[in-house]
């Protein structure tokens, strides 16, 4: 199949302004899902609301929209009652943390096997560029135009001390890492998060001075480096990509099945 | 592996925003964009075919027909 496969072409040309990275992280999905040979049945897209949440509108698998920050409580409901699908979520960094932070928590506490994405442009960017959990010190945001006093989260260990066991990081700029990640992420049989560091030239862009879509991208890929790497050492404000954790434990779904099974043979 | 040619690249004119990305990572400097914004080949006999520019494209605007040689 081809790209145009998966997606609903009605709804091009897509809301995102030029060069917004949650593009990016479209392309890859669909490209991420092409390779898995999965089909479009098979997968069900839950997100909220915020540019990134957006994702959901465009791919053509079954697919819900739902509220801010609530996407994973209404994922959770569709993978108890089907846990044959398998469940995508794309959030922004504040749907998934700032509102949505607790659902976020829970979610990977429990191990309930899904593929949350966390689309992260540090910024409310569908709102007009408040700052977000994820902006960090001193960026700047219409919220903070002398500079954010708030420090950031790290995602990756949030969501490992959380109990995710999967987690994984990358940028926009990082297509091919960005495609495979997103096949792994939804293959592990648990709670998976992958954050990808994707651009907001519109807001977050502009605020920091960080020039436009190809130059922040540049960024991404002069200020990163592979997980393990020398040069963390020499620059410890290098941004890590790679697979952080990967671990199995009891899924929360398999875990409730025996639980009625059990209980059922019980009662016979 | 073996090598691939050039066929065409097929660029959705309405889709594509001008964000100058795939210009700009295009390793061969196949790609400008023309007096519209909009991406075009203007230099596609450099084209080597890796497809850095479809992947990257945000709006899904740019596809690279190859075939093996
Ligand atoms: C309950 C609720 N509170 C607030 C809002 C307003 N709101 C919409 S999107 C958004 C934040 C979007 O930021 P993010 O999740 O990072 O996504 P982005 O647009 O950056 O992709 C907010 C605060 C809302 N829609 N619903
Ligand atoms: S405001 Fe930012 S996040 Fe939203 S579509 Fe534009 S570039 Fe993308
Ligand atoms: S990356 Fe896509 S949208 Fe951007 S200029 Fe190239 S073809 Fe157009
Ligand atoms: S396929 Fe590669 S070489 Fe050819 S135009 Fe695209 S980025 Fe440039
Ligand atoms: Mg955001």
């Amino acid at each position: 199949m081809s790209v145009k496969d998966y997606i609903r072409e009605r709804f091009f040309p897509h809301m995102w302004c030029p060069g917004c990275g949650h593009g990016v992280v479209l392309n890859a999905m669909i490209r991420a899902v092409e390779s898995l040979g999965m089909s479009k049945n098979e997968i069900v897209m839950v997100s909220g609301i915020g540019c990134s949440a957006r994702i959901s509108g465009y791919v053509d698998f079954h697919s819900m929209h739902t509220i801010h920050g609530r996407a994973l409580a209404f994922a959770t409901g569709i993978k108890m009652s089907r846990p044959e699908l398998n469940v995508i979520v794309p959030m922004g960094d504040g749907d998934a943390l700032a509102i949505g932070g607790n659902h976020f928590l829970h979610a990977a506490r429990r191990n309930i096997e899904m593929t949350a994405i966390v689309m992260n442009n540090r910024i409310y960017g569908m709102t007009g560029g408040q700052f977000s959990p994820l902006s960090g010190y001193a960026a700047a945001a219409s919220t903070a135009p002398y500079g954010n006093i708030d420090h950031g989260f790290d995602i990756a260990k949030l969501s490992e001390a959380a109990g995710a066991t999967f987690v994984a990081r990358t940028t926009t700029y990082h297509v091919h890492e960005l495609t495979r990640l997103i096949r792994d992420a939804i293959l592990h049989e648990g709670f998976s998060v992958l954050e990808v560091l994707t651009q907001c030239p519109t807001y977050f862009g502009r605020y920091n001075r960080a020039g436009d879509a190809p130059e922040m991208m540049e960024t991404y890929k002069n200020r990163t480096v592979a997980v393990g790497s020398e040069k963390k050492h020499q620059d410890p404000d290098l941004i890590e990509r790679g697979v952080f954790v990967k671990k199995e434990l009891p899924e929360y779904c398999r875990e409730y099945e025996k639980v009625i099974e059990k209980n059922q043979q019980k009662q016979t | 592996m073996a090598k691939k040619k050039l066929k065409a690249h097929h660029i959705e004119r309405t889709w594509c925003k001008g964000c100058g990305i795939c210009v700009h990572f295009c390793p061969k400097q196949v790609l400008a964009l023309d007096e519209h914004n909009i991406a075009y080949p203007a230099a596609p006999e450099a084209c080597i075919c890796c497809r850095m520019c479809e992947y990257r494209c945000p709006d899904l605007a740019i596809e690279v027909e190859c075939q093996e040689t």
